[in-house]
């Protein structure tokens, strides 16, 4: 895109409360995986992205993030107006986006209060605290919501978790840090049924007017419990087709195969 | 998120902790070491004979002796002994009150920056100002319990026939080139007694400092702790930077008899053109205890090995320590448990960290001979490499004869992921507080043996040193 048409559409989009993505090319190791992706996530919707192995659905989630690996060649991200690929990968977090990991890194000696603690820290002013009793107060209402036993607090970040408590522990982080679009990256994977209900839930709780969610999953299992107001397909770095919350059952009753034949020429 | 390449690019900030005040000396011995400058020292500091022969002896031996570089660092070679003064004094009393504390140790302090709060653990502080204390303040309570906590100086001239007993028996005279050098010129330092029974519930402090430039400070602190008695002591040091190479060697001896427990606690912060060569070392009697908790950061280098004689049956040794080092430094640091009776036990846990160019070495030395039984050690080494030029190497000498011992050796060299900066960032933190939070993540089972105040010390200095570690 020009400049100065970039510009413009920058102001344009300034008014808007979305999470826009224009275009997006990225790649890894000199391979293209994002090719020419499109989609946008207004504020108080839900959407979901499916697709099959190697589509590209967790480069778009890193690649949201900032992570240097990816070399994002060609368009535009813009969250609420603002230029997220300008931003460092920690001021897109404090500016309000927020991605659930679908494999959290452990965190060797700090635990999950401290590391929580740090990162609700980090967006406060410099010379202000943060008030450590409602600090606890709130992470303890959240833990109790999420059925986490309240000595997860006292131990290392994700250090020794199984994937359930990894996972819970993922939603717990997102409900501390209250952001404006959330991405959940395979949030499913390696959940019993108890658990995925359980992390359902605190996501459920947290949709609002004031929130995006862009979830990413290979099943249709997930959009049981957190219902999607829309689903993309992602396959082989592009969105292929739209719908609402039913494609999720078409998919899963048809295959990928469907889309991806439906879309070839005859 | 950095790469690779960017983790390399370190720009320490050098000038977090140097700091230096006007001198101002009232004795000074000049350059250089000779017999005439320990006549000097035994002159000024008014000592019995058998002192002064004491440190002559010692110099013979320090002369006598090569440097120790067929395995140690060659950078001991840049010590020139002739461009060091080993005697300054600013003359000064011991002073009893915070009020009566000089300005500038308050602003050391403040440097430092510990809170109000917290200075009133220093009421009980024994602040070492260059060679003399410069504040003391033993708590009447302790007095009236019969424990002794004075300078050596002091020690010497006020309770000779304790200091004689047990001074240089638990690090000779001869042990290395460094503890004749500190038998001969030593000064300064600190003498503790604890009379049998007698529980001492705070920890006693001091605080050490250089200021001079060229000044060597070569404290020496005994400390004897009696039967069933106990005591923790701390010392803290930060020194100002000088353009030239500033030498510390310090000898540390501790006593614990029978049933007694001593926990000795340093935390260092020396500025990177410091030679710090320390003997410590602690002999433990039956079924007694000797704890060191040891933080070593800056310096240029630093070589420290705390040790622990396990002299009586029961007998228990340990040495948890931390060591940082950053560019154009070095920590050569480890432990010594020399086991010397049936049923003695020792532990050893040390942590590294080496940022940038700095380069740490674990080196230890375990031995428990054949005609024991039922010794028991236990060794844990981790380093933690921050880049990708920085170094660490790990010596352990472990000799267990005989078949009733059990020991345990366990190593690790590590890295902060890429991938678990990338995690914490995504949290919202920046890169330097990430790899802060990382690296203090990686000390922490080892801070939390530090005393409350000493462990927000800690944090804060080790926050310092990494900052600006990254991109």
């Amino acid at each position: 895109m020009p400049r100065k048409e970039r510009r413009n559409w920058l102001n344009f989009n300034n008014m808007s409360q979305t999470l826009n993505i224009q275009n997006l090319h990225a790649s890894v190791d000199g391979n293209e995986i994002l090719k020419g992706l499109t989609l946008e996530v207004p504020k108080g919707e839900v959407h979901a992205i499916m697709g099959p192995n190697g589509s590209g659905k967790s480069t778009l989630s890193k690649v949201l993030a900032g992570h240097e690996d990816y070399e994002v060649s060609e368009g535009l991200v813009t969250m609420d107006g603002v230029d997220l690929l300008e931003l460092e990968i920690d001021e897109r977090s404090r500016a309000g986006l927020f991605l659930a990991f679908q494999y959290p890194h452990e965190i060797p000696g700090v635990t999950n209060a401290n590391f929580l603690r740090a990162a609700l820290q980090a967006r406060l002013p410099k010379g202000e605290e943060i008030d450590a009793v409602g600090f606890y107060k709130d992470m303890y209402a959240k833990m109790d919501s999420l059925n986490m036993d309240r000595k997860f607090t006292g131990r290392a970040v994700n250090d020794g978790f199984s994937g359930g408590e990894k996972k819970r522990n993922e939603i717990l982080q997102m409900m501390m840090l209250d952001p404006n679009y959330a991405i959940l990256d395979e949030t499913d994977s390696g959940l019993d049924i108890d658990a995925l209900k359980i992390v359902a839930e605190g996501v459920n709780r947290m949709r609002s007017p004031e929130r995006g969610f862009l979830v990413i999953t290979h099943y249709q299992r997930l959009l049981d419990y957190i219902v999607p107001d829309v689903v993309h397909v992602l396959f082989d770095g592009r969105i292929i087709k739209t719908g609402g919350k039913e494609l999720a059952l078409e998919l899963e009753e048809k295959g990928y195969d469907w889309v991806t034949q439906e879309l070839a020429p005859a | 998120m950095a790469d690779s390449a960017t983790l390399e690019a370190v720009n320490i900030d050098q000038d977090a902790g140097d700091f230096t005040y006007p001198e101002d000396y009232e004795h000074d011995a000049g350059y250089g070491l000779t017999t005439e400058t320990i006549d000097y020292i035994s002159d000024i500091k008014k000592e019995a004979d058998w002192i002064r022969e004491f440190r002559h002896r010692a110099l013979k031996v320090f002369n006598d002796k090569p440097m120790p570089t067929h395995w140690a660092s060659k950078d001991l070679e840049n010590i020139v002994f002739d461009n060091i003064r080993y005697y300054l004094s600013k003359g000064q009393k011991p002073t009893r009150s915070w009020d009566e504390v000089p300005d500038d140790v308050k602003e050391t302090f403040e440097r430092l920056g510990i809170p109000e709060k917290e200075r009133k653990f220093l009421a009980g502080v024994e602040a070492q100002f260059d060679s003399e204390a410069a504040y003391s303040n033993v708590k009447e309570e302790l007095e009236k319990e019969g424990v002794i906590f004075v300078n050596s100086t002091e020690g010497l001239r006020e309770h000779p026939e304790l200091f004689r007993k047990w001074f240089g028996k638990v690090i000779p005279t001869g042990d290395n080139k460094f503890s004749a050098l500190n038998s001969a010129v030593f000064s300064g330092g600190s003498f503790i007694y604890v009379p049998p029974g007698v529980k001492v519930a705070h920890p006693l402090q001091a605080y050490f400092r250089i200021n001079a430039e060229n000044f060597g400070q070569f404290e020496r602190t005994l400390i004897i702790v009696d039967e069933g008695a106990e005591v923790t002591y701390m010392e803290g040091c930060t020194a100002p930077k000088f353009e030239t190479a500033t030498l510390h060697s310090a000898v540390v001896e501790l006593v614990a008899m029978k049933d007694a427990k001593i926990q000795y606690i340093t935390v260092q912060n020396w500025s990177n053109n410091v030679f710090n060569l320390v003997t410590k070392r602690g002999m433990a009697h039956e079924n007694a205890e000797i704890r060191w908790i040891d933080c070593n950061i800056g310096s240029r280098l630093t070589m420290k090995y705390p040790g622990v004689i396990m002299k009586g049956r029961k007998a228990r040794g340990e040495v948890i320590s931390i060591a940082l080092a950053n560019d154009g430094q070095h920590q050569d640091t480890g432990a010594k448990m020399i086991h010397a009776a049936d049923e003695t036990t020792s532990n050893v846990v040390s942590k590294s960290i080496s940022v940038g160019e700095g380069r740490s070495t674990y080196r230890g030395q375990v031995h428990i001979p054949k005609h024991l039984k039922g010794c028991k050690n236990n060794t844990e080494c981790d380093a933690l490499l921050i880049n990708s030029n920085s170094r660490t190497d790990t010596y352990p000498a472990i000799t267990v004869r005989g078949n009733q011992h059990a020991t345990q050796h366990e190593a690790s060299v590590s890295q902060v992921s890429e991938e678990q900066i990338f995690y914490m960032q995504q949290r919202g933190l920046s890169e330097g507080e990430a790899m802060s939070l990382s690296v203090n993540g990686f000390v922490n089972d080892l801070v939390r043996e530090f005393p409350m105040e000493y462990s927000v010390e800690l944090k804060r200095l080790i926050d310092m040193e990494m900052e600006g570690s990254v991109g």
